[in-house]
C-alpha cells in the first residue's frame, strides 16, 4: 500500500435487481484529508459507503485498509467499526434519553472493582475528550438537551475516541444551520490535522469548496474521476456530476414565445421554512410557466412545498391574483385555485387500488368537501373526458390505477389536478421515469395549459426539458434562490447559474 | 480538580423527567396528608396504616420493578399477574395435596419464573415478536395451568414455614410511631418479612438499572434501538435479560404475595399486570421505552395502595372508586408527559 493512503478501494462492483449499483468504482483516502464524494442522487454514493461499513455486501472488488493484512469485507457496521471504520450519519445515532457522557461511553465504560459502572472516572474522561475537541458542553446533561449539530459532533467525538481512521459523515450537514455547519468544519478539520481520514457525503457545493482537499465524482454507478479540489471548478463538477447525455427533441414552444399576459397569479415574498428553503422571492403570471432548476437536494420541490402549503411556509407573505392568501394546509391552496403534482408519486399521488375514475375525482371531491358527494354520472362524465384528452392508456375508467404504466399513471394525476379546474399548477417532476413519447406528450400539455391562460411551476431535473418548456427559469442552490434567467437561455449558462449564482 | 468549563452558568435546569418524579412524589405526600386529615379520627393517620399499604403491596412493588426494567426498554409484560397466581397456587397445592415442603417449593418458585423468563425472552429478543402478544400468550398459558393444577381455593396451613414467615414481625426500631391503646397496651407498628424483600428488591433494582451494564443497556435499547445497535450493544440480548429479569422479580413478588394472603385460587392476583403498568406509568415511566425510574415506580404503587386504603377507611364508598381515580391519575400523567415531550420537541 501506498505511504500515507489508510483505504482503497478497487474495483467495486454490485448489482440490486435489476440495476448495476457500481459497476467497477475506486477509490483512495489518504490520511489527513478531507475527501468529498459527489454524484446526484442514484449515483453510487450511499451504496459505495454501505459496502465500505459492511451494510451492504458487494460482489467484486477489493478494499484494504491500512494497518490491516488483506482484503478486508466487513459483514456489519460494528465489524467495520473496529476495524476503524465510522460513520456518523445525517440522523444522530446516539440515544437521546441517556447523558452525553454515556453516550459516549456506552458498552466500553470504565468499570469499578465490584464490576460496576464507576461513574466518576466514566465523566472524568468524557470531560476530557470533550476538551480536546473544544465542545462546550456538560456531560452529565442528557444528550437531547442540545441542539443536533452538538449531538453530531458529539457522536463524531464517539468514533474519534474509539481510534478511527476512517470518518465517513454522510449528509452530515443536511438539518443544520450556517453558524452549525461553521463549527462542524472546525471539529472536521482539526480532526483532519491530527491524521484522520474523512470522508464527506454531501450535496452542497459550497461546502465542498470550503472543506475539502479533494473530490471523487460518480455518475449512474460509475467512477467519473478523482480530482484535487483545485483542478475542479464548480461548472467542471457539475458537469461531472450530471454528464451531458440529454435527449435532444425538436423545440416544442409556439412561435415567438408564450403569450403572458400583465395579471400576476402568485406573488410570494420572503416565503422560508426553517431548515429546508431560505427566504425567497417568486413572480409568477398568466399564461407563464416557470422553471425550478439546481442539483437534486437544492430545494426545488421545497420552494414548491413551501407555495402551496404542504409545508407551511414559516416568514413571508403570498399573494394570490393581487390578494394576501394564508395557506395553512394544501386545502387551502386548493380553495384559492392552485394544483401540485408531487415529485414521488407512488408516496404522494397515486392510490393504486381505487380506479382510474376514482383517482381522477379526488382532488375535486376534496376541494368540495366530503359531504357534497359528485353524483356518479358527473364522476363518470369527468372521467372520461380526461381519459380522451389526455390519451390516457387504460382498459376501462374503473381499471385500478396500479395496472398503468407509470406515464399513464402520471397522466391520471395531471387529470385530478385538471379536473380541479387550478390557475395555477405546480408540477414536481411529472416526466421522471416515463418514456420519451408520453414526455413529449406531457410537456406539450404544460404549454398548452400556459397558452390557456393558467400559471405553471414546472420542476425537473433535465435541463433541456426545462429550457424546452419554461419561459423563465429560477435556479436554486444549497435551499436557497440564488437567481433567475429569462430570455435566451442554454445549458451553459443555466449550469453557470448553478455553480456561481 | 478543575475543569475549563464553558462560561456559560453551571444552573442545572431541572430535566423533565425529574419534574415529573417530583410530581408524583408530591401527589403522593398531599393524597396521604389529605387522607390523615379527613380520617384521623378513623386511625389514618397512624404510622402502622402506612406499613399496612407497604404489607398489601409488597407482591406488587417486586413485579412494579420488573415492568419498569422491560418497560424501559420499550416493551411490556402483562403475563406476571397469572405468573403470580400459577406460583402461588404450584405452592398452595404443592404444601397441601403433594406434602412437599415449602424449602424446596420455594426455590422452585424462582426456577418456574426463570424458565418463563427465558421462553418469553427468547420470542420477544431473538425471534423479535411484538412482546405484547408473547406475554399475552405467557399470560394465558399461567391462568390456565392455575386451574389445571387445582380449580379449588387451597389456604395453606400445614406447613410451619410458611405460617412462620408468614406471621414474622418486626417492630419498628425505637419504638418510632408507637401509641398506647385502648386497653393502655404499647402498641409498636410492625413490618412484615416480604415488606423487608419488596423494600431490598427496589433497592437492588435501582442499582441494577443505574450502576451496571446491563441496566445502562436496557435505557440505550428503549432510548433508540437503532443507534444502541450501531453504538456495539447486543439488543436482541439485552431485551432477553429484561425479561428474565422481569419474570424473577414476579416470582419473588409471589412469594410475597402469597405470604400475605396464605392461600392459591384461580382468581388471585387478577388485573395485577395492569397495577403494575399503571404504577409504573404514574411513576414516570414511558410505555415508548429509555424513560423510568423503580423509585417513581414505588411511589406508583404508594398512590394507587393510598387511594385504596382511603376508600376503605371511609367505609362507604363503592369499591369500585380506586380503578376511577386511578383511571384518572392515568390519564393526568399520560398527559403531562405528552405536554412535556411536546414542549421538548419545539424546544429541539
Amino acid at each position: 500500500m501506498e505511504n500515507n493512503v489508510v483505504l482503497t478501494m478497487r474495483g467495486i462492483t454490485m448489482t440490486f435487481p435489476g440495476v448495476k449499483a457500481l459497476d467497477h468504482v475506486d477509490f483512495t483516502l489518504r490520511k489527513g484529508e478531507i475527501h468529498a464524494l459527489m454524484g446526484e442522487n442514484g449515483a453510487g454514493k450511499s451504496t459505495l459507503i454501505k459496502c465500505l461499513t459492511g451494510v451492504n455486501d458487494f460482489e467484486a472488488g477489493e478494499i484494504r485498509v491500512e494497518g490491516i493484512e488483506g482484503p478486508v469485507r466487513n459483514h456489519s457496521t460494528l465489524e467495520a467499526q473496529k476495524r476503524g471504520i465510522s460513520t456518523v450519519y445525517q440522523e444522530v445515532n446516539l440515544c437521546p434519553n441517556l447523558s452525553v457522557a454515556e453516550n459516549l461511553f456506552i458498552g466500553r465504560e470504565p468499570m469499578s472493582k465490584l464490576h460496576t459502572i464507576n461513574r466518576k472516572a466514566m465523566i472524568t474522561r468524557a470531560r476530557q475528550l470533550m476538551e480536546q475537541l473544544h465542545l462546550p458542553v456538560d456531560v452529565t446533561r442528557d444528550l437531547e438537551e442540545y441542539s443536533l449539530a452538538m449531538q453530531q459532533m458529539i457522536a463524531i467525538a464517539r468514533a474519534v475516541d474509539m481510534d478511527c481512521k476512517v470518518l465517513i459523515l454522510d449528509e452530515p450537514t443536511s438539518s443544520l444551520d450556517d453558524v452549525e455547519v461553521e463549527k462542524l468544519f472546525t471539529l472536521m478539520r482539526s480532526l483532519r490535522d491530527k491524521g484522520v481520514g474523512i470522508i464527506f457525503v454531501t450535496h452542497f457545493l459550497e461546502q465542498v469548496y470550503a472543506v475539502c482537499d479533494r473530490i471523487t465524482v460518480l455518475r449512474n454507478g460509475t467512477l467519473v474521476g478523482e480530482y484535487p479540489i483545485a483542478d475542479l471548478p464548480r461548472v467542471k463538477l457539475i458537469a461531472a456530476m450530471m454528464g451531458k447525455d440529454f435527449d435532444d427533441l425538436a423545440s416544442i414552444k409556439p412561435e415567438g414565445g408564450l403569450n403572458v399576459s400583465k395579471e400576476e397569479l402568485i406573488d410570494a415574498e420572503g416565503l422560508s421554512h426553517a431548515g429546508k428553503i431560505k427566504p425567497f422571492d417568486l413572480k409568477l403570471r398568466r399564461g407563464e410557466v416557470i422553471g425550478l432548476t439546481g442539483l437534486l437536494g437544492s430545494g426545488r420541490s421545497e420552494l414548491a412545498r413551501a407555495i402551496y402549503g404542504a409545508d407551511r411556509a414559516q416568514t413571508g407573505t403570498l399573494k394570490v391574483k393581487g390578494q394576501e392568501a394564508k395557506i395553512r394546509h394544501p386545502i387551502d391552496a386548493m380553495h384559492l385555485g392552485m394544483g401540485m403534482l408531487p415529485d414521488d408519486r407512488k408516496a404522494e399521488g397515486i392510490i393504486g387500488d381505487l380506479s382510474v375514475r376514482e383517482n381522477i375525482i379526488l382532488a375535486m371531491q376534496a376541494k368540495r368537501g366530503i359531504v357534497d358527494l359528485i353524483p356518479m354520472k358527473e364522476q363518470e362524465e369527468i372521467a372520461d373526458k380526461f381519459i380522451d384528452l389526455l390519451q390516457i392508456k387504460c382498459a376501462s375508467r374503473e381499471t385500478p390505477v396500479k395496472q398503468l404504466s407509470g406515464g399513464n399513471q402520471q397522466k391520471v394525476i395531471i387529470a385530478r389536478w385538471l379536473a380541479t379546474d387550478p390557475d395555477f399548477l405546480i408540477l414536481d417532476e411529472p416526466t421522471r421515469g416515463i418514456d420519451i413519447g408520453t414526455k413529449t406528450e406531457i410537456q406539450k400539455l404544460v404549454i398548452q395549459l400556459a397558452q390557456e391562460g393558467k400559471g405553471v411551476l414546472f420542476i425537473s431535473s433535465e435541463i433541456e426539458e426545462m429550457l424546452r418548456t419554461c419561459n423563465r427559469l429560477a435556479v436554486l442552490r444549497d435551499g436557497a434562490k440564488v437567481g433567475e434567467l429569462s430570455g435566451d437561455m442554454t445549458q451553459e449558462k443555466v449550469m453557470k447559474t448553478i455553480a456561481e449564482g | 480538580m478543575i475543569h475549563a468549563k464553558p462560561a456559560v452558568k453551571e444552573k442545572k435546569s431541572m430535566n423533565s423527567n425529574t419534574i415529573l418524579l417530583l410530581l408524583t412524589i408530591g401527589l403522593f405526600v398531599v393524597m396521604y396528608a389529605a387522607g390523615c386529615i379527613a380520617y384521623a379520627d378513623k386511625g389514618f393517620s397512624k404510622l402502622q396504616t402506612f406499613l399496612d399499604i407497604l404489607k398489601n403491596n409488597a407482591g406488587l412493588i417486586c413485579v412494579t420493578c420488573g415492568m419498569t426494567a422491560v418497560m424501559i426498554t420499550g416493551g411490556i409484560d402483562i403475563s406476571v399477574g397469572a405468573v403470580i397466581a400459577m406460583e402461588c397456587m404450584f405452592l398452595a397445592v404443592g404444601v397441601e395435596s403433594w406434602g412437599l415442603p415449602a424449602q424446596l417449593l420455594i426455590p422452585l418458585m424462582l426456577v418456574i419464573g426463570v424458565v418463563f423468563g427465558i421462553i418469553q425472552g427468547y420470542c420477544v429478543g431473538y425471534l423479535g415478536i411484538q412482546p405484547f402478544i408473547v406475554t399475552m400468550a405467557g399470560m394465558f398459558f399461567a391462568r390456565g395451568m392455575t386451574a389445571v393444577i387445582s380449580t379449588q381455593q387451597v389456604s395453606i396451613t400445614s406447613s410451619p414455614l410458611m405460617t412462620q414467615l408468614s406471621t414474622m414481625k418486626f417492630n419498628m426500631p425505637f419504638e418510632i410511631g408507637a401509641y398506647l391503646n385502648k386497653k393502655g397496651k404499647l402498641m409498636v407498628p410492625n413490618v412484615s418479612i416480604y415488606v423487608i424483600i419488596a423494600i431490598l428488591v427496589l433497592i437492588a433494582t435501582f442499582l441494577i438499572l443505574r450502576y451496571t451494564r446491563f441496566g445502562r443497556s436496557l435505557y440505550a435499547v428503549g432510548g433508540n434501538q437503532q443507534s444502541a445497535a450501531l453504538m456495539g450493544l447486543d439488543v436482541r440480548r439485552t431485551r432477553f435479560s429484561a425479561h428474565i429479569f422481569c419474570s424473577v422479580l414476579t416470582s419473588i413478588g409471589a412469594i410475597c404475595y402469597v405470604l400475605n394472603t396464605m392461600c392459591g385460587t384461580t382468581r388471585q392476583a387478577l388485573g395485577l399486570e395492569m397495577d403494575a403498568i399503571s404504577s409504573a406509568v404514574i411513576g414516570g415511566t414511558l410505555l415508548t421505552g429509555g424513560v423510568g425510574n423503580v423509585f417513581g415506580s414505588f411511589f406508583g404503587v404508594l398512590i394507587n395502595g393510598t387511594i385504596s386504603s382511603l376508600v376503605k377507611t371511609n367505609g362507604k364508598l363503592s369499591s369500585s372508586w380506586p380503578n376511577v381515580v386511578t383511571a384518572l391519575l392515568l390519564c393526568f400523567f399520560i398527559v403531562l408527559q405528552a405536554i412535556f415531550a411536546k414542549v421538548k420537541a419545539r424546544r429541539s
